[in-house]
């Protein structure tokens, strides 16, 4: 069992847990190799997918996780117009509650909205992605992706890469990656890296040759779109030349590194196609890793009783 | 806390009269009689007169505070005149001055003779601040020598800093010939851009935009220049940043038309407070680091910052119970504002009582041109008594307000009003 009744996000997550839901994820990630992925763990526990802010990899990882576990799922999209409207998030929130559910996981475009949930509703809460504040599903599928590769997380060196200052996934990765040991140096441009962002405990390097000199692996982020050509980013060609992750660049250094994207990713942007596409990304395993780490958390939030005929 | 008549003849008798004017505290009593000050001092009980037993507690002028929200017109769910001026007195306010961020503002001289009207039945002196620009839109300025006819004391935009360094410049050249004060809420709106907390490593745990402190110093920076260059009266509100303190101290030096005020909140917590998205601590300007906390004590102590302004803002419950993003700016903070000053600065930072009680009373009753000496025979009573020594905890039960957005619920305060005497008004239990 995990000692938090929620899952909101990373900052000052007992590292134990974060540990317990990786090895629980890897019993899991067994169940989806077999030919009939499903267990009945999570029968008659009955989730809401609630999602504020449209996130069809993020909403249809978590589904399918609930789908193997053999919950009951119900998914509730409510329009970013709705809620403009001023419909009151209390009222949504009360509403479904009131159908008598166990848990609910949300993505929503406001920091701290999970944790505001939480205050309205008994049930477990899992913070699927909250604006730029964080997303701990993805950070945990990550490491579960590391672990997988390198066999451990303490002591590796891992370069994130991008727009940090609006990642909520960069965010998550810092808290725990720091509480799992390894080293992080922050990679992107000067004014989307946010000041005080070392008193985390990472380094920030905006010469992205020296982090591959350095870094195991690195997690590229996505450019979102709309900060392109908006001021903040001067152009797509700019942004290539200086932080993207190309085959030339990656080329003049004699080892081999490991690139993760949480996706989805803007091919010659922040990545190139001939890399995303090498053996050295595991960028789709991560994506299977996703449902694996995903049941964990639902597992182990949910008490479901943990049967070794069911997931061995 | 009821509010209702004073007795004709009223004795505050066996306290401690602190008189702000003469920096002195002594022991005695205040008649007041048909609501106006009949003696001061060593006084024998008249046989006719009610007596208000002071014993342990302070006698003072009623408290001023040069920035409310009271929200009428236009947002009377929030606040009235009526229920802002309950609070007032709640908390040994007997004079305020309202912001013009209304709606509609108040931009015109009909606008601010509505408050006028509607504020004389009220138990605490009210008193219209009148927008700077038409709408509060930073462009064209308002008729603001009508509106001072109406009773306007000082002019501002309050919550809309004003962008336009030309606009400032204009409005100041102009407030020089009314001799009134301009109060501008110092935010350059670009650097400030979407933040919602000060811009710190918490801004950063918590995924929220941040409001750098050079947002506001720039401003403030600017305001200080433009007042020397026009020489008119500036007084910076609700002072929150470090750099800010030094810029306005600086100027003090060589400039005796600059004011500043700081708010009860700033003084009392830093942003770590902030750490569960706590949407009643989301304020205009932001609650700073504690640096910045610290340097507005200092500049308390050492004259910097010249009055305490508690920038009451009512907000409803909804406004508040939302997601940190969407949440109103503002708290209240009449009610609880002597229990928290006095805590920080007397008790915590040993500022001598009388310093804080000129900050309530004389200091920002000469900022606005009020009568300032309130002991003098005749005048008509605004007194407050208080135990400078009780600490109690502040609960819902001691709001009087309309709005209950306060984040000092649970907090031990220390200091506490016992009567208020405004307008041939007091309070009792
Ligand atoms: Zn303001």
């Amino acid at each position: 069992m995990l000692q938090q009744k929620h899952l909101l996000g990373l900052e000052g997550y007992p590292q134990e847990d974060i540990q317990a839901i990786i090895d629980t994820a890897f019993n899991f990630r067994e169940v989806l190799d077999r030919p009939i992925k499903k267990v009945p763990s999570l029968q008659g526990i009955t989730i809401v997918n609630l999602f504020f802010e449209n996130s069809t990899r993020t909403r249809i990882s978590f589904e399918l996780a609930q789908k193997r576990l053999s919950a009951d799922t119900v998914n509730f999209s409510a329009s970013s117009s709705s809620l403009k409207k001023g419909e009151s998030f209390k009222d949504t929130v009360q509403n479904i509650e009131a159908m008598k559910i166990d848990a609910v996981v949300m993505r929503h475009p406001a920091p701290g909205a999970p944790r505001h949930l939480t205050e309205f509703i008994d049930a477990v809460v899992i913070n699927a992605g909250d604006g730029t504040h964080e997303h701990p599903t993805q950070a945990i599928l990550d490491m579960m992706t590391l672990y997988e590769k390198f066999g451990k997380i303490k002591g590796l060196k891992i370069g994130i890469i991008g727009d940090i200052s609006h990642s909520r996934v960069a965010l998550s990765n810092i808290y725990g990656l720091i509480s799992m040991g390894a080293e992080v140096i922050l990679c992107g441009p000067a004014h989307l890296i946010p000041p005080y962002i070392t008193d985390l405990g990472v380094k920030i390097n905006y010469n992205l040759d020296e982090v591959l000199e350095w870094a195991d692996a690195l997690n590229v982020l996505r450019v979102q779109n709309e900060r392109m050509g908006v001021g903040l980013i001067p152009s797509t060609r700019e942004y290539r030349a200086l932080f993207g992750i190309t085959e030339e660049r990656l080329e003049k250094h004699a080892k081999e590194i490991v690139i993760m994207h949480p996706g989805p990713m803007n091919r010659g942007v922040e990545i190139d196609s001939a890399v995303a596409d090498s053996d050295q990304a595991i960028i789709l395993d991560q994506v299977l890793n996703g449902v694996a780490s995903r049941m964990a958390i639902l597992y182990l939030l949910l008490g479901g009783k943990y049967e070794d005929k069911d997931i061995k | 806390m009821k509010i209702s008549s004073q007795p004709e003849k009223v004795l505050f008798q066996n306290g401690e009269i602190l008189d702000p004017v003469k920096k002195t505290i002594k022991p005695g009593g205040v008649l007041v009689i048909d609501g106006k000050i009949a003696d001061t001092g060593r006084i024998e009980t008249p046989d006719d007169a009610k007596v208000f037993d002071c014993k342990n507690l302070v006698i003072t002028h009623g408290f001023c505070d040069l920035h409310v929200h009271f929200r009428e017109p236009g947002r009377e769910d929030k606040e009235t005149l009526q229920t802002g001026s309950r609070a007032a007195m709640a908390g040994g306010f007997t004079r305020v001055c309202a912001m013009p961020n209304t709606n509609p503002p108040l931009d015109s001289p009909e606008a601010v003779s509505f408050i006028q009207e509607k504020s004389g039945s009220c138990p605490v002196h009210i008193h219209p601040i009148g927008a700077v620009s038409k709408g509060q839109k930073g462009k064209e300025l308002t008729e603001m020598g009508l509106m001072k006819d109406m009773g306007a004391v000082a002019f501002s935009d309050d919550g809309l800093p004003i962008q336009d360094g030309s606009v400032m410049r204009r409005a100041l050249e102009y407030a020089t010939m009314l001799d009134v004060p301009i109060i501008n809420h110092a935010e350059d709106e670009c650097l400030r851009a979407d933040g919602v907390m000060n811009e710190s490593v918490v801004s950063n745990h918590l995924g929220l935009p941040g409001n750098p402190a050079v947002a506001e110093s720039t401003m403030v920076h600017r305001d200080l220049e433009l007042s020397e260059l026009t020489g008119a009266k500036l007084h910076v509100p609700h002072v929150s940043t470090v750099d800010a303190i030094d810029y306005i101290n600086g100027m003090k030096s060589k400039n005796s038309k600059v004011t500043a005020e700081v708010t009860p909140h700033h003084l009392y917590f830093n942003h770590e407070a902030l750490s569960f998205f706590n949407t009643h601590l989301k304020v205009a300007p932001p609650i700073r680091s504690e640096n910045d906390r610290q340097s507005l004590i200092a500049a308390v102590k050492d004259g910097t910052i010249d009055c305490i302004a508690t920038d009451h803002a009512p907000h409803t419950i909804q406004d508040k119970e939302t997601t940190f993003d969407l949440a109103a700016f503002g708290m209240i903070g009449l009610e609880s504002c002597f229990g928290v000053v006095k805590k920080v600065l007397v008790d915590d930072a040993s500022l001598d009582l009388i310093s804080l009680i000129s900050m309530m009373t004389v200091k920002p009753r000469n900022i606005m041109g009020f009568d300032s000496d309130l002991f003098k025979k005749g005048v008509a009573a605004e007194l407050v008594v208080f135990d400078p020594n009780e600490s109690w905890t502040f609960h819902r039960r001691n709001v009087y307000s309309r709005s209950i957005n306060s984040p000092f619920y649970g907090k031990d305060l220390s200091g506490r009003v016992k009567c208020t005497i405004s307008k041939g008004q007091w309070t009792h239990n």
